[in-house]
């Protein structure tokens, strides 16, 4: 062990223990730490941000779908108004048309009612017409027969003849 | 950017080649046969000052404070001091004890005598103070872990302010920094335990990663110093392992150790030995791998700049240059595979330590 | 002399190494040519595999290194 490169020197030896040991120290909480920490701390954010990026895509696939859904239910239900609207039309055409037939009807037996009135009318009056002329006639026809005794003397005759005894 | 970097390494490694040609210079003017040994061996040593240029007394090098604790109590001067004499020769009297540099050691001279008591075999018998001087290595240890800091701390500022992506410094840090905990922390020690040691273990990989960078930077000022290749750096960082290891040792672990299970009886007290030289030899052997790796490419590449003296020509650099380079580039990569390695294998050690059942 | 046992020493280490860390990476080529899809769990097994048997070249190296006189 006679060779100084093989030999360690004491004050070698303390120097370098305590200049690694000040290093180390001195690293470990200005250096080590902090760039750690730094590199965790960026680890995370990336993870968080791929998974908020993974969980974006969910919720827009999600929301895509969703879409879908809406689309779909607010066809469904165009189609549903579109066949209620249709039916209202149909019964409210199929009412107005009811309703105008009745009306017409009614209207037709209000004629019809009014006409037979009329007709009534027109026959009673023409009953009096003809009564009151049948009347003016038999005045006429009295006043001329009964104008000569023979006449009436005939008619009494007549008239005796046909009461007859019975 | 891959461009500018490559012109900055070839242009460190230019300047390297450079320094130590120069510095060669004076060794290799002399008439006799040149030895690579001494100038590579002063390289991967550690000093008490840190060599610029030039030899002797007129070399130019950056002195640095030698701390002594001596019996006559602490002791602090600048190396400069002992005006580049590694000799034994220039004395330094300090609370009433002269002091010598022989070989980068710091002696006591013993009272009255000018001279340090060397006998036959080269072995000094003169006392040395307790040495914690800022050496060479203690410098360019302290000026990565300024780098380290630096770094790090600008790269945790980056991340203030809520959630954004890495910029700058932290872009290119926070793959590693994530390597480390992810693919060797959390690999090897598992989910459970494994926060506990990312603070060591991401200390120790960029630790000695940048240590070893700095080592293959041949400016001094800078570094260049070879911490890593510094056997007692390795020593530190290893015991910590094995401390760790150890302490955090869970029944599971303690029961292999002494009493493997599934083994017959005589093959189990057998093995108590063995395992427990294992406690001790696999520290021990991320220790020298890290310290051995580190002097050998030092050493290769400073044998390879030595061939030119060795050679005593200039053209002989058309093949250590290219070589050089090769090896330099080589070292780049093996910086930070060693520090890959020692992170690795010490996670693993401290992940067999606190299994679960298997 | 004691150098050049140190290198003869380094060298054998060199060769032992060689040989080993040679079949950690030929065996890992064929098991990737395999398994192309456990390429990256076989590159970390065959490196600390690689690290082991270097690290054992490695004392061969340190304990010859240890002989190795040096100084002037």
């Amino acid at each position: 062990m006679d060779n100084p490169l093989v030999t360690p020197e004491i004050g070698m030896l303390f120097w370098t223990a305590l200049v690694f040991i000040i290093l180390m120290l001195l690293l470990t909480k200005y250096a080590w730490k902090p760039i750690l920490a730094a590199v965790k701390e960026r680890e995370t954010s990336i993870e968080e941000a791929l998974n908020s990026a993974e969980d974006a895509k969910r919720e827009i696939a999600e929301l895509k779908s969703n879409n879908e859904d809406l689309l779909n239910e607010a066809r469904a239900e165009r189609d549903e108004m579109l066949k209620e609207a249709r039916g209202i039309k149909d019964n409210i055409v199929a009412e107005a048309k009811t309703t105008a037939n009745q009306e017409a009807e009614k209207i037709v037996a209000a004629a019809r009612e009014s006409i037979q009135h009329e007709k009534m009318a027109a026959i009673t009056e023409l009953k009096n017409q003809v009564a009151v002329l049948s009347i003016e006639i038999a005045e006429k026809i009295l006043k001329d027969e009964l104008s000569s005794a023979d006449k009436q003397k005939a008619i009494i005759d007549n008239v005796v003849k046909d009461i007859n005894l019975n | 950017m891959r461009s500018i970097l490559i012109t900055i390494t070839i242009m460190l490694f230019s300047l390297s080649l450079l320094a130590n040609e120069t510095e060669h210079k004076a060794v290799s003017s002399k008439d006799e046969k040149y030895n690579p040994v001494p100038p590579i061996m002063e390289h991967i040593s550690d000093a008490h000052s840190w060599h610029i240029v030039g030899g002797g007394h007129d070399a130019i090098a950056l002195p640095l404070p030698v701390i002594l604790w001596t019996d006559n109590g602490l002791v602090v001067f600048m190396s400069s001091e002992f005006h580049h004499d590694t000799k034994g020769h220039h004395i330094v009297a300090r609370n009433g004890l002269n002091l010598v540099n022989y070989h980068e050691k710091i002696y006591v001279l013993n009272d009255g005598e000018e001279h340090l008591d060397i006998d036959e075999e080269g072995k000094v018998a003169n006392v040395r103070p307790i040495d914690i001087s800022i050496t060479k290595n203690v410098f360019g240890m302290l000026i990565s872990m300024l780098i380290v800091c630096l770094v790090f701390f600008k790269a945790a500022r980056s991340y203030k302010g809520g959630i954004k992506a890495p910029k700058g410094i932290a872009s290119f840090m926070e793959p590693l920094v994530l390597f480390v905990k992810d693919d060797i922390a959390l690999q090897n020690i598992g989910e459970k335990h494994h926060r506990r040691f990312v603070p060591f273990l991401l200390t120790a990989f960029f630790f000695i990663w940048f240590n070893n960078l700095l080592g293959l930077i041949p400016i001094p000022g800078f570094s260049g110093a070879n911490i890593t290749g510094n056997i007692a750096f390795t020593l530190v960082l290893s015991t910590i392992t094995l401390l760790l290891t150890n302490l955090n040792g869970n029944k599971q672990y303690w029961k292999h150790v002494f009493w493997m299970p599934g083994a017959p009886v005589p093959i189990k007290i057998f093995l108590i030995p063995i395992e427990l030289i294992g406690l001790i030899a696999k520290p021990f052997a991320l220790m020298i791998r890290l310290f051995a790796n580190m002097t050998a490419g030092h050493i290769v590449v400073l044998s390879l700049v030595s061939l030119i003296f060795i050679f005593k020509s200039i053209y002989m650099s058309a093949v250590a240059v290219p070589f050089t380079l090769f090896i330099s580039v080589l070292e780049l990569l093996v910086a930070l595979l060693q520090a890959y390695v020692f992170t690795m294998l010490s996670a693993l050690f401290i992940g067999s330590a606190v299994a679960e059942h298997h | 002399m004691v150098g050049s046992i140190a290198a003869i020493g380094a060298g054998l280490a060199a060769i032992g190494a060689g040989i080993g860390i040679g079949q950690i990476g030929g065996h890992a080529m064929d098991a990737i040519a395999r398994q192309p899809e456990a390429t990256s769990k076989i590159q970390t097994n065959m490196l600390i595999a690689a690290a082991l048997i270097e690290g054992v070249a490695l004392f061969g190296v340190v304990v010859s290194l240890m002989g190795l006189e040096t100084g002037a």
